[in-house]
């Protein structure tokens, strides 16, 4: 039986319950709650946060921390849409925002790794940098008017799902199962509990660091352009916040900012738990101003739980 | 075919400012364990990362089995049959024992995933050489005990099939009894024909597990000799380049005082000691053994209230007191060096002048609140030069010093408060024998001055040397009190492993 206990040990296992019992608990407290197009709006809801949570969780579990993404989902969702409105085909335009999502999350990455100045700092900078830079180039202007086929990305349903779900889902499953069984990506674990070892064991640490920050800033610009597509418009306060709420549900989600620890299973539960906490206050007819309180009582709960039962080990 | 397993020829290796190995030289013959000593600093370390391949050398040859090599990494040297365990632990904590062992080397199936089951099989094969196959390959490092977790360290580096391993202090964190059962694997593994090359400072150990040994001092090899052939003070006046008399220097004419200093009464903590009742008098040193947990650190603790005891008295000079937190121990008067001085004792980015001040900065701040600058240099540099910490400036940052200097500089931090009781836990665990002896020599200053002194030691010979009374915890409870000139290896360890019954007057 140690596999049972080895799952119940589990820091998903925990969220798993809080939102087993709050389904079943709403399911009786609200009629609408159990219903395909309410479980649909929630999904869609958390599915831009999820995407960014996927690549979030690995970098916080190489020991990094990215303030950035909220400013690069909306400078990517920008620049995307500009690049539209000047004719450019939808293909080169996606590809080229994805480029500039990675190519931000490369430059957070460089100065973290190779130049040594700290996570928090560096892009805090990229936070202002970048939603300025938008601002400066929408001249603080949604951009609307975008074509047809670029709606698609955010807006098309497959059998009745609409598209942020399932690109949501197919990121977070392909994550999980590379973050948790490939050679390549466990390497992360090395380099967040333990540097040094990670060295002496012929990791290429900085490379790491930095394509974790990469790959943050391309999950961002992914959102982004989904989220551009999906309002039909770019819109320049895009994403604002999101970085805290992406942190909070990685958090929830067991990761820690000391790293070495964390799962996108564990990250998709925080995100869920979120979103389900923001539906549940609304079915049940909370005032809105109440929301954000829950969620910081949550946070600081589940980071309780979990601090009380290391000590008591 | 060579001779030797392993051959560093004329090594040099030079830092800013050092040259760490001047032309050292080492054999190494298959399935032997071969001894490295020397004071710190003297470049044990160094050539222990030279020959891992953490170092490059400016000049010199390394031969493996006849054949020159060149290391261009750690991973380099692993493959080219070298594997080096560190003191500095370098495992993953919050990673499983199968995942730190087989670190970026994980059996793997296709598309690189990580083959679980594979690895988790080969781990308890691993595991099964120290007779451990029971532990669960998955559970994460840091739920295992240090000795445990230098167990897996150790397995790491075998699992890299070397033809030498190089323990660096692998038993300072062990147990007599863990001790022992890492010597008889060593013993096993050499059967197999590994050799090891074993740093250590304990001088006991080398006699009982090396066939050889090398003495290195300030980067340069002094000699080397066959461990039957030699005794511990040929080492010693090897390591430290002049023979030191008496190690233990000698308690001055001073007698002992009165006045009782500190009086323990009926003192227990719930589940970690009980019905502890001792005192200790002026100017004298008492000597705390037992067991790694017996208990006496925590004991240490409470009269320091870092841990409250749940009852009991303690009455320092006249004065009860009942100290709940540590400034409210050192405002009483009571100092505490701990065990472990760089997680707990000193902060190791600050420089040695702001450490010697830490903890009575109030000592240096004016009416208005500023500190006096000129004071605190003054206040260091008088210390640098009472307790011969090694050092070519005062800016120095901790980090960068011995073992030995930094214990210098954590027994100064305390010393400067003015303490009338000075608890020390394991004074001179990992320093090297010339700082050994400046510490104990320190000491005996301290309590010629008046200062009572609790030392908290493992280390028998230094319990025996120093104490004019030793007392033996065993499982939480005191079980014994031996004057000092009436203490021998074989009473104290008798005591502390509870084959005999002692007395304890209280």
């Amino acid at each position: 039986m140690t596999w049972l206990k080895n799952i119940v040990k589990q820091r998903e296992f925990m969220i798993f319950m809080i939102v087993a019992v709050m389904f079943i608990f709403m399911t009786f407290a609200s009629p609408y709650f159990f219903t395909i197009p309410n479980i649909l709006a929630v999904m869609l809801g958390l599915s831009l946060e999820a995407i960014i949570a996927v690549a979030m969780v690995h970098l916080m579990v190489s020991g990094g921390f990215d303030m950035s993404v909220g400013s690069v989902v909306a400078f990517t969702g920008a620049a995307t849409a500009m690049m539209l409105r000047s004719g450019m085909p939808v293909f080169l335009a996606v590809l080229l925002g994805l480029f500039i999502g990675a190519a931000i999350g490369t430059f957070n990455g460089f100065i973290v790794a190779k130049v040594g100045i700290n996570a928090f700092v560096t892009t805090l900078s990229s936070l202002s940098l970048f939603r300025g830079l938008t601002l400066i180039v929408t001249h603080g202007q949604n951009i609307t008017g975008l074509p047809k086929t670029f709606k698609l990305i955010g807006q098309a349903k497959v059998v009745g799902i609409q598209t942020p779900i399932i690109i949501a889902v197919v990121l977070l499953i392909i994550g999980d199962v590379l973050l948790r069984r490939s050679r390549f990506f466990r390497q992360s674990y090395y380099i967040g509990g333990n540097e040094q070892a990670a060295r002496l064991s012929g990791i290429p640490v900085d490379r790491m660091k930095i394509l974790a920050y990469m790959l943050t800033g391309l999950f961002a610009g992914i959102s982004g352009i989904v989220m551009t597509a999906r309002l039909g418009a770019a819109s320049v306060t895009a994403g604002s916040g999101m970085e805290l709420r992406v942190i909070t549900a990685v958090i929830i989600g067991g990761a820690s900012l000391n790293g070495g620890e964390g799962s996108i299973l564990g990250a998709f539960l925080g995100t869920l738990l979120m979103a389900l906490i923001t539906n549940a206050l609304t079915l049940l007819g909370v005032d809105v101003y109440w929301q954000t309180f829950v969620i910081g009582a949550t946070l600081l709960l589940a980071v309780l739980i979990d601090t009380l039962s290391k000590r008591n080990r | 075919m060579s001779e030797f397993i392993l051959e560093a020829r004329s090594i040099v290796k030079t830092f800013p400012g050092v040259k760490a190995l001047d032309g050292v030289s080492l054999q190494l013959r298959k399935g032997e364990v071969h001894a490295l000593v020397g004071e710190n600093g003297a470049g044990k370390s160094t050539l222990m990362l030279t020959l891992g391949g953490i170092y490059r050398p400016d000049e010199g040859e390394i031969f493996v089995e006849g054949k020159e090599v060149k290391f261009d990494s750690p991973h380099d040297a692993n493959e080219k049959g070298i594997s080096v365990v560190f003191q500095e632990l370098s495992l993953v904590p919050t990673m499983s024992i199968a995942e730190n062992i087989f670190a970026n080397r994980q059996p793997v199936k296709a598309f690189n995933m990580v083959n679980w089951k594979k690895m988790y099989e080969d781990t308890i094969e691993l595991l099964a050489l120290f007779n451990l196959e029971y532990m669960d390959p998955s559970t994460p490092v840091n739920r295992l005990s240090i000795a445990m977790q230098q167990v897996v360290e150790i397995l790491k580096a075998i699992s890299f099939n070397p033809s030498v391993l190089v323990l660096d202090e692998p038993t300072s964190s062990l147990t007599e009894h863990e001790v022992e059962q890492l010597f008889d694997n060593i013993r096993k593994l050499k059967d197999r024909g590994l050799s090891f090359i074993y740093i250590s400072h304990h001088l006991k150990e080398i006699f009982e597990i090396a066939d050889t040994v090398t003495v290195l001092r300030d980067g340069m090899r002094v000699c080397d000799a066959d461990v039957q052939t030699i005794d511990e003070n040929f080492l010693i006046t090897n390591m430290v380049g002049r023979s030191i008399e008496n190690m233990y220097a000698q308690r001055g004419d001073i007698p002992i005082g009165k006045n009782v200093v500190l009086k323990v009464d009926n003192l227990s903590r719930k589940e970690v000691f009980e019905d502890i009742s001792f005192s200790i008098r002026e100017g004298e040193i008492v000597g705390l053994a037992g067991l790694v947990g017996a208990g006496r650190t925590e004991l240490g603790r409470s009269i320091f209230g870092a841990e409250p005891a749940d009852s009991g008295s303690l009455k320092l000079g006249d004065r009860n007191i009942a100290p709940r937190t540590p400034l409210e121990a050192i405002n009483a008067g009571i100092g505490y060096l701990t065990e472990d001085r760089k997680t707990q004792g000193l902060v190791l980015d600050f420089t040695i002048r702001e450490n010697l001040v830490s903890n009575h900065l109030r000592d240096f701040t004016s009416v208005i609140g500023f500190l006096n600058e000129g004071a605190i240099t003054k206040f260091a540099e008088k210390s640098r030069d009472d307790y011969r910490i090694a050092t070519p400036h005062l800016g120095q940052k901790i980090r960068k010093l011995s073992g030995g200097n930094q214990q210098k500089v954590l027994v100064g931090t305390w010393v400067g408060v003015g303490p009338k009781l000075l608890i020390m836990d394991e004074p001179t665990r990992g320093v090297d024998v010339g700082a050994k002896s400046d510490i104990y020599r320190l000491m005996r200053e301290l309590a010629g001055k008046g200062v009572a002194i609790l030392m908290i030691s493992s280390d028998l010979p230094e319990i025996l040397g120093m104490s004019d009374r030793v007392l033996v915890m065993q499982s939480g409870r005191l079980v014994g009190e031996i004057p000092g000139n009436e203490a021998t290896e074989e009473n104290v360890i008798a005591l502390a492993a509870g084959t005999i019954e002692g007395e304890v007057n209280k």
